[in-house]
């Protein structure tokens, strides 16, 4: 079953920007799917629109089959958000605010409390439950905002941008529950700017641009469309000029620091002959960038190169 | 076939209790904000109603002689207790709805399987409790001044609910289009308190010149205060029928209008 199901969605803002020009996208129930794109790509409107705080202008969306003109309270009980914004009342106490959250989804309040509990517990805040909620720290408000999403137990957990400003040791503990949330069968849409976090989480990629989707497939399916990779080599010994290497393009970016770029019919080990013929040994080599974030680099600069072509 | 009705039963039915909590969770939340920030929300009236009882009560009201057939302070109570619970059914959904739009945790209930209706009633009826808590504690204060007697209990109930329901709607549709702070002051300042001094709290309107008198038929709140005045003395400068035919139109005209509002998205979705 679909989780999600889009059709020609559009959106033009009343000031006459066209957010979304026809989107279509679908989402499997039992996904961790990552939605990505640059800022301002339509990203935010698409989540907007699914949860019903922005009014589309045109398209189609259902949720599990649920379409939102038509049966919009049954739609909306399917869904958790956690938007970018921080949107609770910051004077209220953190038990509290999930407590109220069960409640407008209608869960009766003993309910309620027993699953508060247990997810402030899950995303370590249970001791904070009767602190108000502007005192937490940024990454608090940030597993606050989950555990509100969660309070109703829905269906499709839509996070947007749940990881922002959020250090990497608390980012890694949420990646783990988002795994294991994922894991007991909840579907998971995620937006982020942090592409290493979806190309460690997500098995299927969507990539807004303008309004439109420019990439959608699986994520195997989309690294393997990465035809070219820069690689750095940290050299053991200086070098003063850089290697002779005839079919790539390198670079010296310090004395110690060779980037290639290899395509993806070349192989590394041709690199690696010439290098100790000519007498370099490299002691450690990484990808200069995420492997993913070169591909939406390199797609979305050449959209936006067409699109100057165009103008 | 049946089991396809019992089915939608169930599920309507399911629905209905869900929105049930959805609304009891609203207006609770409406009364822990109202106790939490009780120095703002309960004291100010009080003092509000001492200082007028002191000065146009006992120190003004004394010289005036009777008016209506009863003391100058028994004459203005029920006018105060009014003043009081229109100013705070008003000032409690204004302040609470747009402080929800701006602190974006109205969202909250946007993304929630509530119907609009149920989230206006929701904050309405945290107007309305509001609104209904501060008139007892103005009656308590005008307990202390003077005796004021009770004609017609029901009078009185209906006629301070409605009122209550009218401004708590009022400060929903303030609210929706409300962009700051200003904008949710400038009605109560500008249109409500001189309509409120207007209407007949501390004067009836017999007293005024015919021109003045008739302009303040335009007025609501004047029914509303000589409805409510009529449950408790017994004495009106408006006919009863035509007072509460004007709440109701109120009430109902209001209600129809923030939910079409709400239902559009005006003010609070892009």
């Amino acid at each position: 079953m679909k989780a999600l199901s889009i059709r020609g969605l559009t959106k033009t803002y009343r000031n006459g920007v066209q957010a979304l020009r026809g989107i279509d996208l679908d989402v499997e129930e039992g996904d961790f799917f990552a939605l990505l794109g640059p800022n301002g790509a339509g990203k935010t409107t698409t989540i907007g629109i699914i949860t019903s705080l922005v009014t589309k202008s045109g398209g189609e969306v259902q949720v599990f089959g649920h379409d939102i003109d038509h049966e919009l309270a049954r739609a909306k009980s399917c869904i958790g958000i956690v938007p970018q914004e921080i949107n609770f009342n910051q004077f209220e106490k953190v038990f509290t605010i999930i407590v109220n959250q069960a409640g407008f989804y209608g869960i009766p309040r003993k309910l309620a409390r027993e699953r508060a509990e247990r997810y402030l517990r899950q995303l370590q805040l249970w001791d904070k439950r009767d602190h108000t909620a502007r005192s937490l720290s940024g990454g608090m408000k940030r597993r606050l905002m989950i555990a509100r999403a969660l309070v109703h137990e829905p269906r499709l957990l839509i996070l947007d941008e749940p990881t922002a400003g959020v250090d990497i040791e608390i980012r890694r503990s949420m990646w783990g529950f988002l795994r294991a949330i994922n894991g007991q069968g909840t579907t998971i849409i995620l937006t982020t700017h942090y592409l290493e976090e979806a190309e460690s989480l997500c098995r299927n990629i969507a990539i807004i641009d303008g309004g439109l989707i420019i990439e959608n497939d699986s994520m195997a399916g989309v690294i393997g469309k990465l035809n070219q990779e820069t690689f750095v080599l940290n050299l053991r010994e200086p070098v003063a000029d850089p290697p002779s290497l005839p079919g790539y393009v390198s670079r010296m970016t310090d004395d110690h620091t060779l980037e290639i770029e290899v395509l993806k019919e070349q192989g590394l080990n041709e690199v690696f002959e010439m290098l100790t013929r000519n007498g370099i040994e490299v002691i450690s080599m990484r990808n200069k960038v995420n492997r993913l974030e070169e591909l939406f680099m390199r797609l979305v600069a050449s959209r936006g190169a067409a699109g100057a072509g165009n103008a | 076939m049946a089991a396809t009705a019992d089915s939608v039963r169930e599920t309507g039915s399911s629905m209905a209790r869900a929105q049930w909590i959805g609304f009891q969770t609203i207006v609770r939340r409406e009364y822990g904000r109202m106790i939490r920030i009780w120095g703002q929300t309960l004291v100010p009236p009080a003092v509000t109603a001492t200082l007028y009882f002191i000065i146009f009560g006992s120190l003004i009201g004394s010289r005036i002689g009777r008016m209506g057939g009863y003391d100058y302070m028994q004459f203005i109570a029920p006018g105060l207790i009014m003043m009081a619970v229109i100013s705070n059914s008003y000032g409690n959904v204004v302040s609470s709805f747009f402080g929800a739009k701006f602190g974006k945790h109205i969202e909250e209930l946007l993304v929630a399987p509530l119907p609009n209706w149920l989230i206006v009633l929701g904050y309405v009826s945290g107007g309305v409790m509001r609104g209904l808590l501060v008139g007892l504690v103005v009656t308590g204060v005008t307990l202390f001044f003077t005796h004021v007697p009770v004609a017609h209990p029901l009078l009185v109930i209906a006629s301070v609910l409605l009122t209550a329901v009218v401004f708590s709607l009022g400060g929903f549709f303030n609210a929706i289009f409300a962009k700051n702070f200003d904008q949710i002051s400038w009605f109560p300042t500008f249109v409500l308190t001189p309509l409120t001094y207007l209407g007949g709290v501390f004067y009836s309107v017999s007293l005024l010149p015919d021109w003045a008198e008739t302009l303040s038929y335009a007025n609501p709140i004047l029914y509303m205060v000589n409805a409510f005045r009529y449950g408790f003395l017994g004495t009106s400068d408006v006919g009863l029928g035509v007072a509460f035919a004007i709440m109701a139109a109120f009430a109902v005209a209001m209600f129809t209008v923030v939910v079409m509002l709400m239902n559009r998205g005006t003010g609070i979705r892009e």
